[in-house]
């Protein structure tokens, strides 16, 4: 299991269209991936449970990765998250 | 030496087999509206898509499991387009809303879940998918952000999207109604009941709600039969399947069998014979047989009711909702609007008193200009005149048409669910301030406008003595007196049972109030469900009320029974239902007595 701290950094948080790329880099992995947030926690390939997430700009999140390619999946997601989702 | 099964019965058996439907499925519900309707059922599902909630069998389920995920092949191929369109017409940030819901649609707990409900639980797809897509809807419309709130929306666009995909058609809306038909839904939403052509609409049954709900409102407003807070039984019946609704006995029957049918046809008939008698009553006094007058009033929803009150006979408008400006619509009503809705009452009423309550909605059916924070306790919160008073340019617009109005009959302004003497005086004094406002710019507003509180919250009652000197005259709200005083929700169907108009303790509170008013010459009326209870009505003439206001259908019924009765009869009831304990005993009691003294109207129910 490897973990992150990432933070939503894009202004509108993570609404619809940062959530749509999470699922879809999120199914190019073969590992579990999940987000939390206070305890909640979210399937990053469920887009229902990321946006039932909330989460607005500034919110820190722990990112989790479990499985063979873990690794690359934890850096993937969160070079988005440092991208602000390459949504300006 | 074996018996043989006689020759008679086996001819009974052949009769049976003929004349009854095996599939015939009788419910019972709560009746809010009375008569009786027969005709083809069109159900809604609650986002107002008609669903055939139907199971399947075990054999099926494969087959309708592979039936759904082709399914989601082609709206997921349907929203790929439309954001492809979109996006060429209005750019990306719009189109890849639609990739989004792209996600939506495979969303793997979505898929779990409709793949749960069709293998293991029987559900055809279409029922699933209303299922699963409902249940986010819903949670995230209850979400406290604004963001997650307004996902629900695009829930609703995959679902309907995912359904069209299904059944190869568009999705009906409630406001499609394509021939006359009894709507069969969930629930309806006062802003769907409002959106009813009311042309095509036989009857109403809900599986939820209570008795005092908007669709109980809207039915009798709309003089059609409703029974609600039925239960499940959506599954158990598709449009086109034939039904009778008994507004009486809030009785439903799903493919009804011949001698039902046969009986409820004979039963509208007599339902409109008697109709005709009793508007013979018309133009006759609401009088005892020793001659006391009692008042009887209309409660009216919709401007064009005034038509039904004056054909029934009404002294007036006791209670004029004025909610229907607010629902159904995406923007908040003009002050045109507001003026062009209040005149016309009060110029049709042709001088009879006309009282208009100021809104009486909660923060959560006023979505339309502010994001507001999801309540815990909706009934306990931001509603009513406690949202008026927190939004005064909102209220000066209602009471600047109100007072503008006035002028073209005989107004009455009457504030709900006061609970204190100060938002009494602070609704009285944006009163005073905008009639000033009018004054000096030159709008003449009569001087002898009356006004007045609803009695509605216990704690109303309890201070009424303080509130008397500055009030016209009060109106009992018996619903909400109901709710609060019983701590229940009307509306929670596991709770509605305890919801009893004739709890001793509401009629405590009820002649507590009479009492006060009737000592400082101050008029007291009842405006709740229960001035449309013949037994109840009798009741509240004992109790020394002589102003009831009601759904204008039922006032000839109301005016029979009165005029069937001394005052002392009814003395004699009040005197009698005061002493007893229990709810139950209280509705037995007048319901015993009102069948000993206007059988005629009994046998109608």
């Amino acid at each position: 299991m490897i973990t992150r701290l990432v933070t939503v950094q894009n202004p509108e948080g993570l609404h619809m269209r940062p959530a749509d790329k999470l699922v879809r880099a999120a199914s190019g992995y073969q590992c579990q991936i999940e987000l939390e947030r206070c305890g909640q926690v979210a399937d990053c390939r469920s887009m229902i449970g990321l946006l039932t997430l909330g989460a607005p700009q500034g919110t820190q999140l722990t990112l989790r990765a479990q499985g063979p390619d873990a690794d690359l999946a934890i850096e993937a997601i969160s070079r988005l998250f440092d991208s602000q989702f390459d949504d300006h | 030496m074996r018996i043989w099964p006689s020759r008679p019965s086996r001819v009974f058996l052949i009769h049976n087999l003929m004349t009854t439907n095996p599939r015939m499925l009788e419910l019972q519900g709560i009746a809010v509206s009375p008569g009786v309707a027969i005709g083809k059922a069109i159900v809604f599902d609650r986002e107002g898509y008609s669903i055939a909630r139907c199971l399947i069998s075990r054999s099926e389920t494969q087959k309708e499991w592979e039936r759904l995920v082709e399914a989601v092949g082609r709206a997921h191929h349907a929203l790929g387009l439309r954001g492809k369109q979109t996006t060429d017409t209005w750019g990306s940030d719009l189109g890849g809303i639609f990739s989004a819901q792209q996600q939506l649609l495979l969303d793997p707990h979505v898929r779990s879940e409709m793949e749960h409900l069709i293998k293991d639980n029987l559900y055809a797809a279409e029922y699933a998918v209303s299922e699963v897509f409902a249940k986010y809807a819903a949670a995230f419309r209850k979400a406290s952000s604004s963001f997650l709130a307004e996902r629900a929306a695009d829930v609703r666009d995959v679902e309907q999207t995912l359904l069209e995909a299904l059944t190869g058609k568009p999705t009906q809306t409630l406001k499609e109604i394509p021939h006359e038909a009894i709507v069969v839904s969930h629930d309806l939403t006062p802003g769907e009941t409002a959106s009813f052509d009311t042309e095509k609409v036989l009857a109403i049954c809900t599986e939820a709600g209570g008795p005092g709900g908007h669709t109980a409102i809207v039915a009798r407003g709309m003089e059609i039969p409703a029974v609600v807070g039925v239960g499940n039984f959506l599954h158990n019946i598709r449009s086109g399947d034939e039904v009778i609704i008994d507004g009486h006995l809030g009785r439903i029957f799903v493919s009804p069998d011949l001698p039902t049918r046969e009986r409820y046809l004979k039963r509208r008939l007599a339902r409109e014979t008697i109709f005709t008698e009793l508007s013979e009553l018309k133009d006759l006094p609401a009088e005892t047989s020793d001659g006391v007058h009692v008042e009887l009033m209309a409660n009216v929803e919709f401007p064009t009711e005034t038509q039904t009150c004056l054909a029934r006979g009404a002294d007036g408008v006791g209670l004029y909702r004025t909610e229907f400006l607010y629902l159904g619509h995406e923007k908040e009503p003009t002050e045109e609007e507001h003026y062009q809705a209040y005149q016309q009452v009060l110029r049709d009423m042709q001088g009879r008193p006309v009282v208009i309550r100021t809104l009486d909605l909660g923060a959560d059916k006023m979505g339309m200009t502010r994001p507001i924070e999801p309540e815990n306790n909706p009934f306990l919160g931001l509603r009513s005149i406690r949202l008026s008073l927190r939004n005064p340019a909102l209220f000066r617009v209602q009471v600047r048409a109100i007072l503008r109005a006035a002028s073209s009959g005989n107004c009455w302004i009457m504030f709900p669910m006061v609970t204190t003497l100060d938002e009494y005086r602070s609704a009285k004094f944006l009163l005073r301030s905008v009639a000033d406002d009018l004054t000096c710019e030159g709008i003449r507003i009569p001087a002898n406008i009356k006004v007045g509180m609803m009695v509605e919250v216990p704690a109303a009652v309890l201070m009424l003595d303080r509130f008397i000197e500055e009030i016209d005259f009060v109106s009992i709200g018996t619903n909400d007196l109901t709710q609060y005083t019983l701590a229940v929700d009307r509306s929670n169907d596991s709770v509605a049972d305890l919801y009893q108009a004739c709890d001793p303790a509401v009629l405590r509170l009820i002649k507590q109030t009479h009492e006060i008013t009737s000592k400082h010459g101050k008029s007291t009326s009842v405006c709740g469900e229960m001035s449309n209870n013949p037994a109840y009505a009798l009741l509240l003439v004992g109790m020394g009320i002589r102003s009831l206001s009601l759904a204008p259908s039922t006032i000839p019924v109301i005016k029979k029974a009165i005029r069937s009765v001394t005052l002392g009869q009814c003395e004699a009831i009040a005197w009698r239902a005061l002493r007893l304990g229990t709810a139950r005993e209280v509705d037995a009691f007048l319901m015993n007595q009102l069948a000993g003294l206007v059988p005629e109207i009994v046998l109608q129910a």
